[in-house]
């Protein structure tokens, strides 16, 4: 996938020097409409958005991305409405690469091939089901790979050298590298030092993919990461979004000066 | 689809942990896929090593206390007429429950790796209570992770928990029962997975911990097989093993040893919970005709809505207040080799009535649902039916629940 719009924008992001910005929130948080506006203004300050299909038996989440997902819920929400709010934000917004991201058991409802198929159409560009590890989802990548669709890999500090090997070289544009023992949203608890040497290893395996890392990625944090490729920051965002509402705030402002200043610590 | 006959079948799994190529796996974050490789080996390791053989036999008959007994309930039995119902007392299990077994071979093997730290979740609070006993017993540091609404219902149990030196970790989030305590407790290990151990409290969850738990839990039916035996000679000629179901584990235990039989010669039946009878809400994915999902971490019946969103579930029996059920036992159902059926808290309320006010038993609210299909079905069959109830678990915890209840009725 050499022209996939996700592989453009880790070229565009370096040849500024600097790591790409990824964001995450979750569809539908807190209602449909609001969140494609806070996912259409992201988008004018970030590489790449990641857009989270809410599930209510998280397992890999952490408490801010679960009070966005059982918000986004309760209103509501449902998996034709994300990718309604997908089509819609590429009408206007054709050349941003968009991630959906969820749970096996959204696709698993909805049916793998239909589910393929309904992100083709929308023109999703890349998919994370983060409790569908690899070597089982090796049919499912394939499958999206043939509709031009990128499967994530992930990769965690606890994944073996020689798992590590495989994962790479099945993987497709982009690697998401988990930066420590946590769900998302947990505090940093190891050094930027180690996070970076990990990261490398993943990279001097094979450096024309483009790998991000994520949790527990923060306006504190950012800054010492910026070697990578790029970077994503989620549960910051719902964390906002959530003091946005408590607050009676205009949670769009407020998530665009949090994103704007991320964006001036990783210049 | 079918049952290989001479392999347990916690075995009966292909190389991606399913069992009748789709229910089971292991669909888990890529954080846990080493430790549950390691878990995996060591298990694998472990169920050969003679001398952690000897280990868990020691246990089982010293510290758990086998074989629990097996008694003819004489009084039930011709106040109903027909069936001769009989009652496997596994809440004689020190602790009172079957859960002993899976959290004594969790210690176990949370020891041989070395690890300090054990972590659980609990329902009707007996697999806490029972895992803080075992991490007592083994000198391990203990979480036990519970749903609000379940801390609330099932208090003996925390305070034995507490008692025991746990550390319990109430879970707010979602319906606040074993649901969400299960998932916590998932999201806990993933965070700390170098040095904790997790235990699943039944036999759900990736594929490893159906295999652990359902090894653990098989000891009740090998004793039961020897004990019918001793008091029949040989196996009777038309048997009914009736057991409650919510994750699955007292049943897979239940039956393990019989299922290469025929099901006209042993039947096995599933009492899941039918919630209120007036309800919409119950916690009986395989009686209900739930679709396949995905619930934490493997493929199973569950309670969901189209969008894969999990329902709430509402039994009065906290213990078998769950969306999803054992892999394993959506295979005995699709190969129709057990039937599966339920009872709702009305029923299992009366049948607790019934078997206390003839038997000095005291079964708490989950087998007591097993004991509402037996009353039901025992009029109507012959004398020379055996029916056997595991009563898993003692009503002690549910003092609260069954002082309200009755008093009310």
């Amino acid at each position: 996938m050499k022209n996939s719009l996700i592989n453009q924008s880790f070229e565009n992001a370096r040849k500024e020097n600097r790591p790409a910005l990824l964001t995450y929130t979750v569809a539908g948080d807190n209602t449909k409409k609001k969140s494609l506006e806070i996912l259409k203004s992201l988008s004018n300050y970030v590489d790449i958005c990641e857009l989270g299909f809410p599930h209510n038996t998280p397992i890999a989440d952490g408490g801010q991305i679960q009070t966005s997902a059982y918000r986004a819920i309760k209103n509501g929400i449902k998996i034709n409405d994300v990718f309604s709010i997908v089509s819609n934000f590429k009408r206007s917004k054709k050349d941003k690469p968009i991630i959906l991201m969820g749970y096996y058991n959204m696709v698993y409802q909805y049916n793998e091939n239909k589910f393929i198929l309904k992100c083709k159409k929308t023109k999703v560009d890349g998919l994370i089901i983060v409790d569908f590890p690899y070597p089982e989802n090796k049919n499912f990548a394939d499958k999206c790979r043939k509709n031009n669709i990128n499967f994530i890999q992930l990769i965690s500090p606890t994944t073996s050298k020689l798992r590590l090997k495989k994962i790479i070289n099945d993987s497709h544009d982009m690697i998401y590298y988990i930066s420590m023992l946590s769900t998302t949203g947990g505090k940093l608890k190891v050094s930027a030092k180690e996070i970076i040497t990990q990261y490398q290893k993943i990279k001097n395996y094979n450096k024309s993919k483009n790998v991000v890392i994520g949790f527990g990625i923060t306006e504190k944090t950012i800054k010492s990461l910026k070697k990578a490729d790029g970077l994503v920051v989620g549960s910051a965002i719902c964390k906002e979004i959530t003091r946005s509402i408590k607050k009676r705030q205009n949670a769009v402002t407020n998530v665009i000066n949090l994103v704007k200043r991320l964006n001036n610590k990783i210049k | 689809m079918k049952i290989k006959k001479n392999i347990p079948l916690i075995d009966q799994h292909d190389k991606f942990g399913f069992w009748g190529g789709k229910f089971g796996g292991s669909f888990i974050p890529e954080t846990l896929k080493k430790p549950i490789e390691d878990l995996t080996d060591e298990f694998k390791k472990l169920r050969k090593d003679k001398k952690f053989l000897k280990k868990r036999d020691f246990y089982f008959k010293n510290y758990v206390g086998s074989p629990t007994s097996f008694i003819k309930l004489e009084n039930l039995s011709s106040y109903l007429g027909g069936a001769q119902i009989w009652a496997k007392v596994v809440s004689e299990a020190n602790g009172g429950a079957h859960k002993i077994y899976n959290a004594t071979v969790h210690a176990l093997i949370c020891k041989a790796m070395g690890k300090k730290y054990i972590i659980g979740d609990t329902g009707a609070g007996y697999a806490g209570k029972m895992l803080s006993m075992a991490a007592k017993k083994f000198g391990l540091k203990c979480k036990i992770f519970m749903g609000a609404k379940d801390i609330k219902r099932q208090k003996p149990n925390c305070d034995a928990m507490k008692r025991n030196g746990a550390e319990i970790v109430p879970v707010y989030s979602g319906s606040q029962t074993l649901v969400d305590a299960v998932s916590e407790c998932m999201r806990y290990w993933v965070s700390n997975c170098d040095n904790t151990h997790m235990c699943v409290g039944s036999t759900v969850g990736p594929n490893i911990f159906v295999k652990i738990c359902g090894w653990s839990t098989a000891q009740i039916s090998k004793e039961l097989k020897a004990q019918l035996k001793e008091k029949f000679k040989k196996i009777p000629k038309k048997l009914k093993l009736i057991n409650c179901v919510g994750g699955g584990s007292s049943a897979y235990g239940f039956w393990s040893e019989f299922i290469d039989f025929n099901k006209k010669h042993i039947e096995l039946i599933g009492v899941e919970a039918g919630g209120p009878k007036k309800s919409l809400l119950h916690a009986a994915p395989l009686s209900r005709n739930a679709k396949i999902g995905v619930l934490h971490g493997a493929a199973s019946y569950v309670c969901q809505n189209n969008e894969g969103q999990i329902h709430e579930t509402e039994s009065i029996s906290a213990g078998l207040d769950y969306p999803g059920v054992s892999p394993i036992h959506c295979f005995l159902k699709d190969t129709k080799r057990a039937r599966y059926t339920y009872a709702t808290d009305e029923e299992a309320l009366n049948a607790y009535q019934l078997v206390t006010k003839f038997e000095k038993l005291n079964p708490s609210l989950e087998p007591s649902h097993a004991f509402a299909e037996a009353i039901k079905i025992a009029p109507k069959l012959s004398k020379d039916t055996i029916i056997i109830v595991n009563s898993c678990g003692d009503a002690k915890k549910d003092r609260d629940i069954l002082k309200e209840r009755l008093v009310k009725n």
